[in-house]
C-alpha cells in the first residue's frame, strides 16, 4: 500500500471514531488528513506518536480519531502536558494540536516557553480566527473588523503574528500555510516531524459556521478560495512592498527551512 | 553524609505482587535534615523519576534539594517549569509516560493547580502534590506558617471526587509520608497531596532513615480497560502500543469521550468516589496518645505542626492531674470518620485545636456536634502553654 494514500491512512482512523464530529465545511477534517499522510510517510510507526491536544474543536482532531496514544487536557496546557511527557520518554515523537484559542490565548505563556525551550515536539496551530466550539467569539488572531459574537461592532484589537511570537521565542522551525496548500503542508509536517527541535506550523482553516456567516464570506468552497488568494508565498512576499502585503497572510517555512 | 548511590530492588518480601522493596539511596541510619529536604529525599526514596516545579515560599527548598539530587542519580527528570500550571500539568504527563512524578509548592500555587488537579481526578493519574502551606489568603505572609488548605484541598477542584490529603508533623514524617503519599497515588491511582506546613517544612531535627522502603507500584495493562471493569483498573503508560485515549472529559472504561451520556458520568463518579471511600482504614492513619487510659475529661484533636503543641501540652496537663489525650491525625482526606467516632466516645469533651478558622473543627462536628475549637490565624504557631491555659480555662467553665 502505497503510503499517504487514501487507504494506507485510514489504516491510521479509529473506525469507532468515524465519522468525525466537524461542521459541513471545516477546514479541520482537511488538516487532519494532512497530519495522517505526514505521519504516514514518516520513518516512525504510529506506535512511537504521542497526540497531545487541549480543549476547543482543534483538540479533537487527534482525540479520539487517531489510532495512537492520545492525550486530550485541559484548555491551553496541551504543551506542558507534552513537555513532562517528552522529557519522561524520548523516544516519543510527541505531537501537539491545538486551536489559536487554546494555544495563542488560554495557552499562550505556555507557547513562549516551551519555543524558548527548544524541546523537540511538533505544535500545530489549527488556526480558525475564531472560538467555534463556544459559539464564535474574538481570539487573538481575529483581524481587525472581523466580526465575533463578542465583537458584534467589528474586532478593535490587533491580533497576534503567531508565527513572528514564537519565532522570537527561539522555535527553531517556524512555519505557515493553509488547508488550500494541502500538499506544500504534507511536506512541512513532514519536515517538523523530523526536526530536531521545537517545530511550529500554523495552519489556516476556515471555519464557515462560526466566523463565515458572521462576516458574509460566502459558502465552504468560498472561504477556501479567499484563502488561495489570501496566502502570499515567501519568496514573492519578498519582492512586494509592505503597502501590498497588507491582509495578506506570509505562508511557506518561516524559520529552519530548507 | 554520603551523597551517593542508585536505587536497587530488594528482595521482595510481600505476598503482593504490587508491593516491592527498595533500598534506601541515603545512608540508613540517624540523619539531621530540613522538613523540606526530607520532604524530597522522601520522594527519591520512593523512586520519584519526575519533578516539575515554580520557586514559591515555603516550598522552594524541596525544588532546589531535588534538582541537586537528581543530578547525582541516574534516570531521574528535573525542570523548572513556566507556572504551578504548567508544573502540575507536566507531571500528568510525565505519570502517563510511565514516571512516578511530584510537584510542590504552597497555597497560591496550590491554587492554580487545582485546574489540573481535577484533570488528575478524572483520568486517574498517580500523582504527589505537596502542599507546605502558609498564611493565606492570596499572597498572605509568605513565611508564616497556617494550616488553611484543608477545605481548599479537599473541594478546591469542581466536580464531585474524592481524593488522599496527608498531614506530616516532624521532619520523620516529611520523609516517611512522601514515600507513603507515592505508594497510595499509585495505589489508588489518585493524586495525594501533602499538606504540610511552613514550620514543619522550615523545622530541621533529626530523623531516622530505614535501609528498605516498601511502595505500591503500577501494573500493566494486560489488555484489560484503563478506566474501568475493576475498582482501580491497572495504569498503563504510553510508547507501548496501548493506543490510549486519555481524555478530561467524562469517559468510558476505554477512554471514549462520551459527554452526554448519564450512565458514563454516574458510573464514572460512582467509582471515581468508591475507590478511597470504601478504602477508609486502609488509608486513614490516625495516631492516639493516652487515649487508652481511661476515660478523658478532654480529647485534643491536631493535625501537623499543631500536633506537636498538643503533645506538649497533654504532657503538662497530666503533670497537673487531669486526664487529658491527643488524637492525631495523620490523614486528613478521606477524613478519619471510624477514628475520631471511638476516641471521641469515651472524651467528655472535645477540643479541635488547629491554625485555620475551624476548618477540621467542622469536620469533627458531623460526629461529635459538641466538638470545641481552638484557633491561630495570626501566622503564629499554637504554643503548648496557651494550649494548656485553654484546657484549664474551659474547665474551670
Amino acid at each position: 500500500m502505497k503510503p499517504g494514500s487514501n487507504a494506507s491512512i485510514r489504516r491510521l482512523l479509529r473506525n469507532e471514531a468515524l465519522p468525525t464530529p466537524f461542521c459541513p465545511g471545516c477546514g479541520h477534517g482537511i488538516l487532519l488528513g494532512a497530519i495522517l499522510r505526514a505521519i504516514d510517510e514518516s520513518p516512525w510507526p504510529l506506535e512511537r506518536y504521542l497526540f497531545v491536544s487541549g480543549i476547543g474543536c482543534a483538540g479533537w482532531i487527534p482525540s479520539p480519531h487517531i489510532a495512537a496514544d492520545t492525550l486530550h487536557v485541559t484548555h491551553g496546557r496541551a504543551l506542558a502536558f507534552a513537555t513532562g511527557a517528552r522529557l519522561v520518554n524520548p523516544e516519543l515523537k510527541v505531537v501537539v494540536i491545538g486551536g489559536d484559542g487554546d494555544l495563542a490565548s488560554i495557552g499562550g505563556n505556555h507557547l513562549i516557553h516551551a519555543a524558548r525551550r527548544n524541546l523537540e515536539m511538533t505544535v500545530i496551530c489549527a488556526n480558525n480566527e475564531t472560538y467555534g466550539m463556544t459559539g464564535g467569539q474574538v481570539t487573538p488572531t481575529t483581524p481587525v473588523g472581523a466580526r465575533t459574537a463578542t465583537t458584534p461592532q467589528g474586532n478593535t484589537e490587533r491580533p497576534f503574528d503567531l508565527c513572528r511570537l514564537v519565532e522570537a521565542a527561539g522555535a527553531t522551525y517556524v512555519a505557515r500555510y493553509s488547508v488550500w496548500h494541502t500538499r506544500l503542508l504534507i511536506r512541512s509536517l513532514r519536515r517538523a516531524l523530523a526536526h530536531p527541535g521545537f517545530a511550529f506550523i500554523e495552519v489556516l482553516s476556515p471555519c464557515p459556521t462560526q466566523a463565515g456567516r458572521r462576516n458574509r464570506q460566502g459558502s465552504p468552497a468560498d472561504m477556501l478560495r479567499a484563502l488561495r488568494t489570501q496566502c502570499v508565498p515567501l519568496t514573492r512576499a519578498r519582492q512586494m512592498r509592505p503597502e501590498e502585503l497588507v491582509g495578506k497572510m506570509v505562508i511557506g517555512e518561516l524559520v529552519g527551512g530548507e | 553524609m554520603a551523597r551517593l548511590g542508585t536505587q536497587r530492588r530488594v528482595a521482595n518480601m510481600s505476598a503482593t505482587p504490587e508491593i516491592i522493596s527498595l533500598s534506601s539511596v541515603l545512608p540508613p541510619g540517624p540523619a539531621f535534615l530540613q522538613g523540606d529536604e526530607a520532604c524530597a529525599e522522601g520522594a527519591i526514596a520512593a523512586g520519584c523519576t519526575f519533578y516539575a516545579g515554580y520557586p514559591i515560599t515555603p516550598a522552594s527548598e524541596i525544588m532546589e534539594h531535588i534538582c541537586r539530587r537528581f543530578a547525582e542519580l541516574p534516570g531521574r527528570v528535573f525542570i523548572q517549569m513556566e507556572d504551578e500550571i504548567a508544573s502540575i500539568g507536566s507531571c500528568i504527563g510525565a505519570s502517563w509516560a510511565g514516571a512516578l512524578a511530584m510537584t510542590a509548592t504552597s497555597g497560591p500555587g496550590f491554587t492554580l493547580m487545582l485546574e489540573n488537579l481535577g484533570y488528575a481526578l478524572i483520568t486517574e493519574t498517580p500523582l504527589v502534590i505537596v502542599d507546605v502551606q502558609r498564611a493565606g489568603p492570596s499572597t498572605g505572609q509568605a513565611t508564616r506558617p497556617a494550616q488553611g488548605d484543608v477545605m481548599q484541598a479537599r473541594f478546591g477542584a469542581h466536580g464531585d471526587y474524592e481524593l488522599i490529603a496527608l498531614a506530616p508533623w516532624s521532619v520523620q514524617e516529611m520523609y516517611s509520608e512522601t514515600i507513603r503519599a507515592f505508594s497510595l497515588a499509585e495505589r489508588f491511582r489518585v493524586p495525594v497531596i501533602l499538606l504540610a506546613d511552613e514550620a514543619v517544612g522550615h523545622l530541621r531535627e533529626s530523623l531516622m532513615i530505614e535501609p528498605t522502603v516498601r511502595v505500591y507500584r503500577r501494573r500493566r495493562l494486560g489488555g484489560r480497560p484503563p478506566f474501568g471493569d475493576a475498582e482501580v483498573p491497572p495504569m498503563p503508560a504510553f510508547g507501548q502500543g496501548e493506543k490510549l485515549l486519555v481524555t478530561g472529559s467524562t469517559h468510558d472504561a476505554w477512554g471514549f469521550r462520551r459527554t452526554s451520556s448519564a450512565s458514563a458520568q454516574a458510573t464514572l463518579v460512582e467509582r471515581l468516589v468508591r475507590k478511597v471511600q470504601a478504602h477508609e482504614d486502609e488509608i486513614c492513619r490516625t495516631v492516639a496518645y493516652h487515649c487508652e487510659e481511661g476515660p478523658l475529661d478532654v480529647l485534643l484533636i491536631a493535625y501537623g505542626f499543631t500536633a506537636r503543641s498538643a503533645l506538649r501540652a497533654v504532657a503538662m496537663a497530666r503533670g497537673r492531674g487531669r486526664r487529658v489525650g491527643l488524637l492525631r491525625l495523620a490523614t486528613l482526606w478521606p477524613f478519619p470518620s471510624r477514628e475520631v467516632a471511638r476516641h471521641t466516645a469515651g472524651a467528655r469533651r472535645v477540643i479541635v485545636a488547629e491554625m485555620n478558622r475551624g476548618q477540621v473543627l467542622r469536620e469533627v462536628q458531623r460526629i461529635v456536634p459538641a466538638a470545641e475549637g481552638y484557633q491561630r490565624t495570626d501566622g503564629e504557631i499554637i504554643e503548648p502553654d496557651e494550649l494548656l491555659a485553654v484546657i484549664e480555662e474551659r474547665e474551670r467553665r
